[in-house]
Parts: C-alpha cells; structure tokens; sequence
C-alpha cells in the first residue's frame, strides 16, 4: 500500500493552475471537505482555478487539468471508462478518501454476492449495471498521491494542495494513530480503559481524533505503514471481542485494503 | 542545606506564582494522571494511586475510606484533597519532563520571501512539580544528548534553564518499575532544585535545597526545622519504595550481552507481538529521535520547518534512497534495544534506560523490556 508521490510537475508559465473534483461511487463527504476550508478557502481559490468542481458549481471548465481530486471507487461500467477519461485530461490525479484509494465500505460486496443484494434491495435490479467489485483507483489508471480518511482530513487536504502548488513532496505520514495521540497528549485508551482500539495498525491523519474522546479508532484512514494486526487481534480477544465483532472492526470503510483484508481473514472471516 | 518540613504545598505554588512562574503538576485527565497548569494544592490527585503492568494502567483511590464515591471522583476529575491523603501516591504517569524540555513539536526557522528567520528561543519559566527520581535521571540523559558534544541545542538550554524542577521521592512504585536496579531512583539525589518527601501522619512534606534557587524558594516559605523522627519517616519511605520495584534489570555484562545478541532468533520472537506502533518511544523519557516538517502557508507565501518527534519504529525514520534501512520489525525492536543497553554507553557514557517501566505499561502488547534483556 504505499502511496504514490506526486510528481510535482507543474504548469509553466506563470499560468493559474486548474483544479478539477471527480466524483465516482461515494458520499460526497472528501469533495465537501474542500469546501468545509472555510478559512483557507478563499485563498484556494485565490492559488488556482477551480475548473470543474460541480459539488460547488455547474459551470464544465473544459481540460486539461493541471490537479484533478478523485472521490469515490469505480463501481460500474461507466466508471471504467469515465475514470480512463480524467487521467487522460489530468497532469496530476491525487485521490481523496476511502473509496478512492481503497474501494470505501462498498467494497463490502467483494465479500457477498453483489447481484444479490441488488436483488434484494432494488424492485426491477436489471436497471442497475453494477461491477462484481468495488475497486480504488489505482487499479486502473496510475495515480500520483492517494489521499486516506473517511472522510480526508482538511489539513491533510491543504498540505497536499500546498505541495502541489510548491512542486514538493506532501508531509502525510504513513505512521501509526499512536504517534499522533502521543504528540496531542491523549491517554492510550487501550492501556488505561481496556478500551479496543485500531490505532496501532492505523494510518495517522486524523489527529488521533477518537482516541482523544475516549473513543477507539475505527480505521478510517486504512492501514498504516507496517500493521502488525495478528499481534493487535490478539489484544483485542483479551479485551474482549469474540471472533465475529473483530472481523466487523476491519470491514468498514477500508474492508478492502489488503492488511485490513487479511486482518479481517486472521481473526476468522 | 539542613532539610525542612512543609505542612501545605499552598504556600509553595502561591509563592511559585507570584515569582512568575507557571506552575504545573500532576492532574487527574482521562483516567490518568497527567502534568497540567495547577494554580492550588486542591489541583493535585489526592488519594489516587494507580496499577500498572504490561500493557495495562488503572487509576484508583488509595484504600481506605476514601475509596467510596471513587467512581464520581474519577469521571469528573475532582481531585480535591482529603485530610492526611497522599497527592504523590503514585507511580510514573504517562508525561514526563521530556514533554517541557523536548516539546512534541517546535518551529526551528520560517521563509518569508526566501529570507530565513530563526524561531525565537524565548522559553517560559516554568516550575515542574511532582518529578520523579527517574525523570531526573532522564533530564540529566538528556543534557548529555542535547547540551554535550560539538553541537548544543540552544533552544533545549533555553527550556531548560526555564524550569524549576521539584522533585518529589517515589513512595509508591508500580509494578513496572525498575529505578532501583538501574540506580536512579526511588530517591531523589540530585539534578532538582528542591525535593520533596511525601509524609502521612500527620501529611507533610520534608524538603531540601538541590540549588541556590531551590534554597531561595524554601527560605520564601513558612516551614520548620526537620526533627529526627522526620527525617526517619522520610528515610523510611525511600527503604519501603525500594522493596517495592515490580521489575528488575541485571546490569552486569548487559552492554556486552546485548551487542553479542545481534543475530539472536529472539528479535522475530518478540517483533511477532510488536505493532511497531512507537508507544514505547514517544513515552520514553530519554528518546529523542525527531523528524523535521516542511510546510507553507497558502495565504502569505510563507515557509517553516519544524522538529517533531519521531521514532525508530517508523518506516520513515530510516529511509534512505528511497527505501527503510530497518523495514523488519525485527531489525526496529532489536535497533531500539540495542541503543537503550549497548550503544547509548557508547554515544553517551552511560545507560539510555531510567527505570521508569512506561515502555511496559503503554504498551499496547504488553512487551516488556525487563523481560526481552533477560531472554537474550
């Protein structure tokens, strides 16, 4: 899982650079991210041309397209070529959240019959022209950085932003939760309640955001550099939680990053 | 300096205060105890005590009648003092000095139009209540790291000189301490400006003068002269404290053992339940491994580069051309280790392990040191 860098290539001459925001099967909650920099925002706006962006405004901006933010997973027919599409117009792709770089919690159906569900759920299900998998980006097209977090981190999203604009490498480090609950001063709620907690096969990101409330990590922002998750599953049964709720912690929003996927296979799945 | 008796620490914080000194001491937050900005006496823990042990740390009231409402105490953090309780009846909490002297992130210099400006090195003084023998022997570790050899930390010397230090002897170790094997504790020596020594019966606090600013704060204080049974009692606890070490080290040979042990099976053994997850390095009141952050402000085009903590157990720590040096955990456990008991003698003349057992405890595995040196 390591992510790629961005290639720091740049427009020349002096020229804005021009943003675009995809959207795939997702939420919606990464691109709203960008606009949730309320206080940076303007400034965004002031450092690039915000091209085709349709969460914020209908108006196409046609390409190329200097940084393209991807959200969402590819899960349809469509998805594959339209995926195809913006890398072709794009001289960076970075993708944001879970879905995008990891396949996000629809990525569940990898796990179950998708025609069943559909099934199940949709009156006249041969409407619905869904892909057996949901897939991250990367397997398709290359992507230059992938941004985690379900939902991205705000300042994770201005840093990579910022780097583009600088042409550097963006600081998101692959290390665990735990360095970050050690810096903000948060009590290990492991150690001191007995809390179960992902932290330490998690990806920092997120500013030890739960932990800090008393709260185990759920693994928004996938696997960490280097998870060791059979050493934490055992942990985790001492404290606790039978075969069935660990294999719930790891198919969440990143079920289908292969450490959480082989996490989920150890405890039992 | 002769030792005297304080019957409050009231005076003490007051006076603290009133020489512009922001106080801070140990706080009940979050089900532990925790350094905080105290402004009264009626801010420290009295009647906790904690449990500690691999991978695990609970925070009770001391036994005795207090014990009852513990549960109200604990979740809205009311610490105020009962008659005769103990405010220093515990062991190493999860902060140490290191928090103060090597904050987790410092700016080191900012870009503005490509010009450097260096970060100012104006520290707060700062008076540190409550350290103990251990962190002591941690600061003094980590003057030899900052301050010694060609390159001094000038912004380490700052912070350091800014803070006064009270030291309070250990009366109860945990159950993963091992100061006294490692002879830094539980006993305050030296390195503080005062130390204290917690009595009960009737509570009161015996101090002595570790500097000439210490025996300037003490002589500012309503205090009396140490009678012999005081200073018996005091003797007593530090004989009591030391019978009470939950874990051990043998020392003799273990730099040699440890250095011979480089190709020992043990490190994938141990490096199977390590989550490489860094808890024990960013407890550790010794580590001091650090990373630099660029970064830029959008709105005013400006650079800065600041210091944060970072640890051998990271993959980026020991990136070079492109790849981690250490990419086992094997090779990060075994590098940590190595450099605590072996090669710190070599860098830094002596151990780069205190005793204070907080790798033990914040570890969410439980992997204990004490445990791994005796395999090897």
């Amino acid at each position: 899982m390591n992510a790629p860098r961005t290639n720091g290539s740049r427009p020349t001459g002096g020229r804005v650079p021009r943003l675009a925001v995809w959207k795939f099967a997702s939420c919606d909650g990464c691109q709203l991210t960008l606009l949730d920099c309320e206080d940076e925002l303007l400034t965004v706006a002031g450092r690039v041309e915000v091209a085709h962006f349709l969460e914020a405004s209908s108006i196409r901006g046609a390409g190329p397209y200097d940084l393209s933010l991807v959200e969402g997973s590819i899960t349809t027919p469509d998805d594959l070529e339209r995926i195809r599409h913006v890398r072709r117009v794009s001289r960076n792709l970075v993708t944001i959240g879970a879905c995008a770089t990891a396949g996000g919690i629809q990525a569940l159906r990898d796990f179950a019959d998708v025609r069943e569900f559909a099934s199940v759920v949709y009156a006249r299900p041969g409407y619905v022209a869904a892909l057996e998998r949901s897939t991250p980006i990367s397997a398709h097209v290359p992507v230059d950085f992938e941004l985690r977090g379900c939902p991205i981190d705000r300042r994770q999203l201005l840093e990579v932003i910022g780097a583009f604009l600088a042409g550097r490498r963006p600081d998101v480090p692959a290390h665990s939760v735990c360095v970050e609950c050690k810096l903000r001063g948060a009590a290990c709620v492991v150690v001191a309640h007995g809390t179960p907690c992902l932290g330490p096969v998690t990806q920092a990101g997120c500013g030890a955001l739960c932990p800090a409330f008393g709260r185990g990590c759920y693994g928004c922002f996938g696997p960490a550099e280097s998870p060791n998750a059979a050493a934490l599953n055992a942990r985790l049964r001492e404290l606790g939680m039978s075969t069935p709720e660990l294999v719930r912690v790891y198919r969440t929003f990143n079920a289908a990053s292969e450490p959480f996927r082989r996490a989920a296979e150890e405890a039992g799945a | 300096m002769d030792r005297v008796v304080l019957d409050s620490l009231e005076p003490l914080i007051a006076v603290l205060t009133g020489m512009g000194y922001t106080v801070a001491g140990p706080t009940v937050r979050d089900g532990v105890i925790r350094f905080a900005e105290i402004s009264s006496a009626a801010d420290l823990p009295a009647g906790w005590t904690d449990e500690q042990n691999a991978g695990r740390y609970r925070l009770r009231r001391a036994a005795g009648p207090e014990a009852t409402g513990s549960q109200d105490r604990l979740e809205t953090g009311d610490a105020s003092a009962g008659d005769g309780e103990q405010v220093f009846g515990y062991a190493a909490s999860p902060d140490s000095a290191k928090r103060y002297t090597h904050p987790p992130r410092t700016t080191l210099f900012r870009l503005r139009d490509g010009v450097p400006e260096e970060a100012g090195r104006e520290a707060p003084p700062i008076a540190l209540l409550g350290v103990r023998p251990c962190d002591l022997a941690a600061l003094a570790v980590q003057d030899r790291v900052f301050l010694g050899g060609r390159y001094p930390d000038p912004a380490y010397r700052a912070r350091r000189e800014a803070l006064l230090l009270i030291a309070v002897d250990c009366a109860t170790p945990g159950g993963t301490c091992f100061c006294a094997s490692m002879g830094t504790g539980p006993t305050a020596v030296s390195g503080f400006d005062v130390a204290l020594t917690e009595l009960t019966g009737p509570h009161r606090f015996v101090a002595a003068a570790g500097s000439p600013r210490g025996a300037g704060l003490l002589a500012a204080l309503p205090t009396r002269p140490a009678t012999a049974a005081d200073l018996e009692a005091a003797e007593e606890v530090g004989r009591t404290a030391r019978t009470r070490m939950g874990r051990r080290v043998e020392l003799d040979g273990l730099k040699e053992r440890v250095a011979e042990a480089h190709d020992s099976p043990i490190w994938n053994e141990t490096a199977s339940r390590c989550l490489s997850c860094a808890n024990c390095t960013m407890v550790c009141p010794t580590c001091f491994c650090t990373t630099v952050e660029d970064g830029a402000d959008l709105a005013d085009g400006t650079a800065a580069r600041a210091e944060r903590w970072d640890s051998c157990f990271t993959l980026g720590f020991s990136e070079l051309g492109g790849a981690p040096v250490r990419g086992s955990g094997a090779a990060r456990y075994r590098q940590w280790l190595t450099h605590k008991f072996s090669t710190w003698v070599d860098q830094f003349g002596g151990y780069g392990c205190v005793g204070c057992g907080r790798c033990i405890t914040w570890c969410p595995t439980g992997i204990d040191i004490t445990e791994e040196l005796e395999r090897l």
